[in-house]
């Protein structure tokens, strides 16, 4: 038997190493995406913490905006504005999101909860925008702005994000504990909120945070519904206050330097709030989902 | 079962009054819960009739032909949504056709090649992107994105690509591609961590079957992976689609409020959300405002039906892959 010499050499053909040319290109294009995207993040941190950090000073957290032409002043309104409405959306969107966890994962028939689950799902795509328009023309056309009809509409925003979150945990909670909690006689209202619930609290908690840092850097729901503001600080809800956010896009669009510095700030501010507690949040649910799932 | 446990530890009075307790409790609960999730569904309804309500008097004063009207002239209340549409459908379609493969690139950088100790930690930061207020990513994008493509990549793409009808025109600091790039950092995020999800749930066997007959992994990318998760990819698209068209305040601040229908990608221009974001304080008459927010209804019907559509796909897609439930 003649060997063919060609046949088994071990030098790759010209077929081979153009295959592997083509691996090689395309794993390298894939790094390099994935490298844009982390350069991107940090470019744009980098950008506002080099500008927004110098800006930071006593003065910018305690005192409202000086009037034009004038330099200092702060953003304590702002702040403060931001907040109220954050707080009160919260209060209204945990209990209901949380109610509408339960239902979808404790109670519901498989076909209405998958229905309910849709409707989460298209309520958390639609655009931030059209919210805040239906929330105008339900509670700001006649009667005026206010800051609880910004958390209104925010609380809208948040309802899906909590929902889900929470269902998603439930479903980590083990049958056995719902199990053994019924064969001991407790009936199930008892076996949600005593065993359920508080098994779940720490995921029901992350997924609160998340829903929060998405929240405080909304704008366009504010946009109709709390944004004609005095410059002053007010903690009272039924009046109308300034926001971090719609504070940022309206000094974004001066073409006054002074204000694009203040708008620098404040986005360093909610920039480093919302990175800080997302990031926090995502890591207490990978040790809460681990611990829930042993 | 339960009656012989209570029967253990109670008297017949407390079993009798506890039952009662259990039952309003059990039927009060479940009332409760029901009553949030209805409430869900209302809200969605109530916002889609909101909407066409405060729409209604344009709606029925400039009917259907608004759609197809350009221009928006608030003097002689002639006002059309098509110059907004063209614009945003502009917009997101560029953004989704960088935005696509890039993602599905990191996708499979995430799933299939990172050291196993990055893994996590790269995709929590492609995550965190997605964390960036747009208000914040707007603000970087009107004060350092723009002035450089303004500069430096407008005038590069113009003087190598001009006669590419959208690389056509001076270059500026607002413009659509400083939209369409903002746009693509927003959509990135969103449809990559959905594709990573997508690729680490093929079968390890079809992916080690593919390698064991020799093939390099990128074969296996193009042949087992890809047509495997054909179908979630392109839900994941349409959800970025979404996410692009409703986007109002970032493409606000750095597109320029434009007007007109052209190609060129330095020109100004403007998208249905952005005009409702910059115009609706200005809005004075009655008619003007309801033709805003006939925008809004136009984005909400299109936000609608791409949510739903991506929706339908991804409940498909999963229920094929798990054999049914």
């Amino acid at each position: 038997m003649a060997v063919d010499a060609a046949r088994f050499s071990l030098t790759p053909s010209p077929r081979t190493r153009r295959r592997k040319l083509i691996n090689v290109l395309m794993q390298a294009l894939a790094t390099l995406a994935a490298l844009a995207a982390v350069a991107v993040l940090a470019l744009v941190i980098g950008s506002v913490a080099q500008r927004g950090a110098s800006a930071l000073s006593w003065d910018f957290f305690t005192k409202t905006a000086v009037t034009f032409g004038q330099s200092g002043g702060g953003v304590a309104n702002a702040l403060v504005g931001s907040l109220v409405i954050v707080a009160l959306a919260t209060a209204m969107a945990v209990p209901v999101g949380i109610l509408i966890a339960l239902y979808v994962s404790e109670f519901a028939p498989p076909r209405i909860a998958d229905l309910s689950r849709l409707v989460l799902d298209v309520l958390n795509g639609l655009p931030s925008i059209i919210i805040g328009i239906f929330v105008f023309g339900l509670l700001v056309i006649g009667s005026g702005q206010a800051a609880w009809k910004g958390s209104f509409a925010l609380a809208i925003i948040m309802l899906p994000l909590i929902a889900r979150a929470t269902q998603e945990v439930l479903a980590l909670v083990p049958s056995s504990l719902r199990e053994g909690a019924l064969a001991l006689g407790a009936s199930r209202w008892r076996t949600v909120l005593g065993v359920v619930l508080p098994t779940s609290l720490g995921g029901i908690l992350t997924g609160t945070v998340l829903a929060i840092a998405r929240a405080a850097g909304e704008t366009a729901p504010l946009l109709f519904t709390t944004s004609i503001a005095a410059n002053a600080v007010t903690w009272d809800p039924r009046q109308p206050v300034l926001s971090i956010p719609y504070d940022i896009f309206i000094l974004s669009e001066s073409a006054d330097p002074a204000d694009h510095a203040r708008a620098w700030a404040l986005g360093f501010v909610l920039i480093s709030f919302v990175l800080v507690t997302s990031l926090t949040a995502r890591l207490l649910l990978v040790r809460y989902r681990k611990k829930l799932e042993g | 079962m339960s009656a012989r446990v209570n029967a253990i530890t109670s008297t017949p009075a407390l079993r009798a009054r506890r039952r009662l307790g259990d039952r309003f409790g059990d039927v009060f609960l479940h009332g409760l819960t029901g009553a949030a999730a209805a409430a869900a569904g209302a809200l969605l309804v109530a916002i889609a009739w909101k909407i066409f309500d405060i729409a209604h008097p344009a709606i029925s004063k400039y009917g259907f032909a608004f759609v197809t009207r350009q221009g928006w002239d608030a003097i002689h209340s002639r006002f059309g949504a098509l110059d907004l549409i063209w614009g945003t459908l502009l917009t997101s379609f560029l953004a989704l056709l960088i935005a696509t493969p890039v993602s599905i690139a990191i996708g499979l950088y995430l799933s299939e090649l990172a050291p196993r100790g990055a893994r996590t930690v790269i995709a929590s930061l492609v995550e965190l992107l997605a964390a960036i207020p747009s208000v914040v990513l707007g603000l970087w994008g009107i004060l350092v994105l723009g002035p450089f493509v303004g500069q430096d990549l407008g005038p590069w793409l113009h003087r190598h690509l001009g006669f590419i009808p959208l690389f056509d025109g001076t270059p500026q600091n607002a413009g659509i591609l400083v939209a369409v790039l903002v746009l693509t950092i927003m959509i990135v995020p969103i449809t990559s961590s959905i594709c990573r999800e997508l690729f680490l749930g093929v079968p390890t066997e079809l992916e080690e079957g593919a390698l064991a007959l020799g093939a390099t992994r990128w074969e296996m990318v193009r042949g087992v992976i890809l047509p495997y998760t054909r179908t979630g990819v392109g839900a994941a698209v349409i959800l970025g689609f979404g996410r692009a068209v409703g986007e109002a305040i970032a493409v606000t601040q750095v597109i320029g409020a434009g007007y007109g229908i052209h190609w060129s990608l330095f020109a100004t221009g403007d998208t249905l959300a952005s005009k409702l974001a910059e115009q609706y304080q200005s809005a004075t008459t009655k008619i003007q405002t309801a033709s805003l927010v006939y925008l809004a209804a136009i984005l909400l019907v299109i936000s609608l039906l791409v949510n739903l559509l991506a929706q339908v796909i991804v409940r498909r897609f999963s229920h094929q892959r798990t054999g049914g439930s």
